[in-house]
């Protein structure tokens, strides 16, 4: 209880306190192999900080975030390949670590949405552009209709379209 | 007493409010011409009531009087006199009443310059804008007080919290809050013209100078939260995707959108019923980032459930005029006839091309926005939606968009030549490609698609640039010709030139920074060196100093390029005494080229060794460059005799127009 207590408290003060003294990650932290080291920062950069306001790891200095960054530097260290490493990390403390959510069924809406949007606003958009019961508009001038009307008003057509502005 | 007196002024004012909302709409109803001039009077005295009432609170802030509840809570002695005033609006009560003194800012300018409103729309109009008034007024006085007494006061007050103690920040909320509740006007036009069951080119021609306005503050109001995050957090970002960004990112969206479908609905009376929907809508999203900011919702569910007065209350606001408005847009909207047609390749076929775009990007930030919540509500499973969900999905719909975006000014109403266009964009591709070659180059690193971004960016400017040259005939007329028409050409136009310029410098600043940041992250101990971004940064030591309300460790950086010194670098760490809170200060050398960028961290156990991050951030300043010249472009376009309130709308036909 008195840890509940405790554990409570010191997440509460790191909320409250440190996610803007933000150094992130430690000289100490990095890994030799600069390769690992550039792995290790891509995969922590997907990783929510779980004490902080939408951090990801990489970016806090919470001593949480910390430990994560440390786990994360020894899964490559042990081969592991990226995608372990965050199992490894999702399987402690589930999906709400990963900064871009899974793609399963609770988020099947969550990623369909900008796509469904895009096409019903097309579907939208489209009798905007020919609303019902009226005629098709008239078929374009072709170039050599385009070329004499221009002719005849004696300018260009942006002149034209600037002069509706006006 | 001056308290008190401010603490009846706001009380007033909601009376004066309650009196705006029903006599003048009452009076339009019946026609009753002195009911309806009621409104006009109604809403100066609001504003004189409310400024009474803030300035009263400003007093009480700069006297320091810790016998008020909000002052105590807030302020503290020791605080610079710039925090002082900038901490009436740095805490919830104060920006609330912030809040309501904008909004009846904006209801007396319409009061003021709204001679050429017929009447009866003008009366609705600020009867609409009362009510959302009230709404405020009373959660101001039944939830958030700011001018609650504390007896005994204490000796001295809290303090205002340090990260708030810069001056980007403390002039970023009235900048925000102008563009948020700017929207509002927009919304009572919109909501009056549905009840009047009357709409037309005029209507946009009305509204847009205010949307404008709104659009322009909330632009440089988000710029100055960028950069402050920038500079002040710490670690080089500038953009997170934070629920408290994207609350005030959706009404900016919406709001860009809603800009250009009035362009359509002012010049070619179509898109009319879309564009009331749109002026509805923009103004709900800044009631939505009101809520998701003042009530806490977002950061933590708990801390909703535990004071869930003022999250309901303004949760209440947002639903009575959101679904207010949707439902008698909806009752109202058949009735409206739609307007002229057009083709899709044509002017109004890219505004909708740009508003489907704009439009669906809004849609996206506020579903990734609420969905954990929502999820979290109904199923109970937590998740997170972070930066790389905004990025995969914003990032792809802006592309189309800024592709499109130099054709839309270039073709013609109506009927547009797709081909003819490209052609006169000719020079702006090849410039475009040819700049992406240069960065390839340049960079010669980095992710593979970046020079493709850097040509977008390219691109939207030199279209730009184009659109100038052609509209001027630059190149294909005499020069006296060229300058006459550089001179003739509508401000409303360089507006439009100037914003477009910008949106494409910001282009170029977010890719550039984004993919060719350079990082080194050491120990360093004094007279070591690191090199970045072409920068030698020399460690030079450490020493403690104390500011006015605050110690820090100042570490000093000798930078030098090519063995020449430049500049000495001082990043720090501060520890402020009220509330006892650090803060980092970056050490920046700014250029055109890029920032370097360096923080201090921790001494490393006994040593003299301090952990170090230096950064090079590439074209990073284009960024809030861009962001500046987008709110001097539609500051330009205000200018324009044809938008400005009150002017006579064809005044500049009248001039004679010399024959070609």
């Amino acid at each position: 209880m008195m840890d509940h207590i405790k554990r409570g408290l010191i997440v509460l003060l790191l909320a409250t306190l440190l996610p803007f003294a933000a150094h992130a990650v430690q000289p100490d932290e990095m890994l030799p192999d600069a390769a690992q080291e550039k792995r290790a920062r891509s995969i922590s950069a997907g990783l929510r900080c779980l004490v902080c306001q939408n951090q990801s790891i990489d970016d806090s200095d919470a001593p949480l975030a910390r430990d994560l960054r440390l786990i994360v530097r020894e899964r490559i260290k042990a081969g592991d390949n990226d995608a372990a490493v965050v199992d490894y990390v999702v399987a402690r403390y589930g999906d709400y670590v990963l900064l871009k959510p899974p793609f399963n069924t609770s988020t099947l809406i969550l990623w369909a949405s900008p796509l469904l949007l895009l096409l019903g606003g097309i579907w939208l958009g489209r009798k905007v552009m020919r609303p019902a019961g009226t005629a098709e508009p008239a078929a374009p001038l072709d170039a050599e209709e385009q070329a004499r009307l221009e002719e005849i008003l004696g300018r260009g057509s942006v002149e034209r379209s600037e002069k509706s502005d006006s | 007493m001056i308290v008190e007196f401010g603490h009846f002024a706001l009380i007033l004012a909601v009376m004066v409010a309650a009196f705006q909302m029903i006599v003048p709409f009452a009076g339009a109803r019946r026609r009753d011409v002195r009911m309806m001039n009621t409104a006009e009077p109604a809403a100066i005295s609001q504003l004189i009531l409310l400024a009474i009432a803030f300035v009263a609170l400003m007093h009480a802030y700069v006297t320091s009087d810790f016998s008020v509840a909000n002052v105590a809570a807030n302020s503290h002695s020791t605080k610079p006199m710039i925090y002082k005033i900038s901490g009436v609006w740095g805490n919830h009560e104060g920006s609330m009443l912030l809040w309501v003194l904008i909004l009846a800012l904006f209801g007396a300018a319409v009061a003021l310059f709204g001679n050429n409103l017929p009447p009866t729309l003008k009366a609705t109009v600020l009867a609409v804008q009362a009510s959302v008034a009230l709404a405020f007024l009373l959660f101001i006085v039944m939830t958030s007080d700011p001018f609650l007494r504390l007896d005994p006061a204490p000796a001295d007050g809290r303090g205002l919290n340090p990260i708030l103690q810069d001056p980007a920040l403390a002039f970023h909320p009235p900048f925000l809050y102008i563009g948020y509740v700017g929207f509002s006007i927009a919304f009572s036009f919109a909501i009056a013209a549905l009840i009047e069951g009357r709409i037309d080119a005029a209507w946009a021609r009305w509204v847009r100078p205010w949307t404008l306005a709104a659009w322009m503050f909330l632009t440089i109001g988000i710029a100055m939260g960028s950069w402050w995050a920038y500079y002040e957090l710490g670690w080089g970002g500038w953009w997170f995707w934070d629920p408290v960004e994207n609350a005030s990112f959706m009404p900016w969206l919406a709001g860009t959108a809603l800009l250009h479908s009035a362009l359509v609905m002012e010049k070619r009376e179509a898109l009319k019923v879309w564009t009331v929907l749109l002026a509805i809508l923009t103004f709900s999203l800044s009631l939505m980032g009101a809520f998701i900011v003042r009530s806490g919702v977002l950061t933590s569910v708990h801390s909703f459930a535990v004071d869930p007065e003022r999250g309901v209350f303004i949760l209440g606001i947002l639903v009575l005029f959101t679904g207010g408005g949707l439902a008698l847009f909806a009752t109202r909207a058949h009735e409206m006839r739609t307007g002229g047609l057009f083709q899709p390749i044509s002017r109004e076929g890219t505004l909708v091309f740009n508003n489907l775009l704009l439009v669906t990007a809004t849609a996206t930030v506020l579903i990734g926005t609420l969905y954990p919540l929502v999820l979290e509500g109904v199923t109970g499973e937590k998740i997170s939606v972070g930066p790389p969900f905004f990025n995969m999905t914003f990032g792809p719909l802006m592309i189309p968009l800024l592709l499109a975006l130099p054709y839309g000014p270039l073709l013609a109403w109506k009927r547009g030549d797709l081909v003819g266009v490209t052609q006169r964009l000719v020079f702006a591709i090849a410039g475009a490609l040819l700049l992406a070659a240069l960065a390839y180059a340049a960079f010669n690193r980095g992710p593979s698609l970046a020079p493709f971004g850097i040509a977008l960016g390219a691109f939207v400017m030199l279209g730009a640039i184009t659109e100038w040259a052609l509209r001027v005939k630059l190149g294909s007329a005499p020069s006296d010709e060229v300058i006459r028409r550089a001179k003739n050409l509508p401000r409303s136009q360089y507006g439009t030139l100037l914003a477009h310029f910008g949106v494409g410098l910001m282009v170029i600043g977010i890719v550039g920074t984004t993919a060719y940041q350079e990082e080194r992250i050491l120990l360093m101990k004094p007279g070591e060196t690191v090199t970045v971004g072409g920068y030698d940064a020399t460690f030079k030591g450490v020493k403690a100093e104390k500011g006015p309300n605050y110690m820090e460790d100042i570490a000093s950086f000798e930078i030098t390029r090519g063995g020449e010194v430049l500049t000495t670098l001082l990043p720090s760490k501060r520890l402020y005494d009220a509330p006892p809170q650090p803060t980092t200060e970056s050490g920046i050398l700014a250029s055109w080229r890029g920032d370097l960028y360096v923080v201090i961290g921790d001494p490393q156990g006994d040593t003299t060794a301090y952990a170090v991050r230096a950064y090079f951030n590439p074209l990073v300043r284009f960024i809030w460059l861009g962001a500046l010249i987008m709110f001097i472009g539609g500051g330009i376009s205000l200018t324009d005799r044809r938008l400005r309130v009150g002017a006579p709308v064809k005044s500049r036909r009248a001039a004679p127009v010399p024959a070609e």
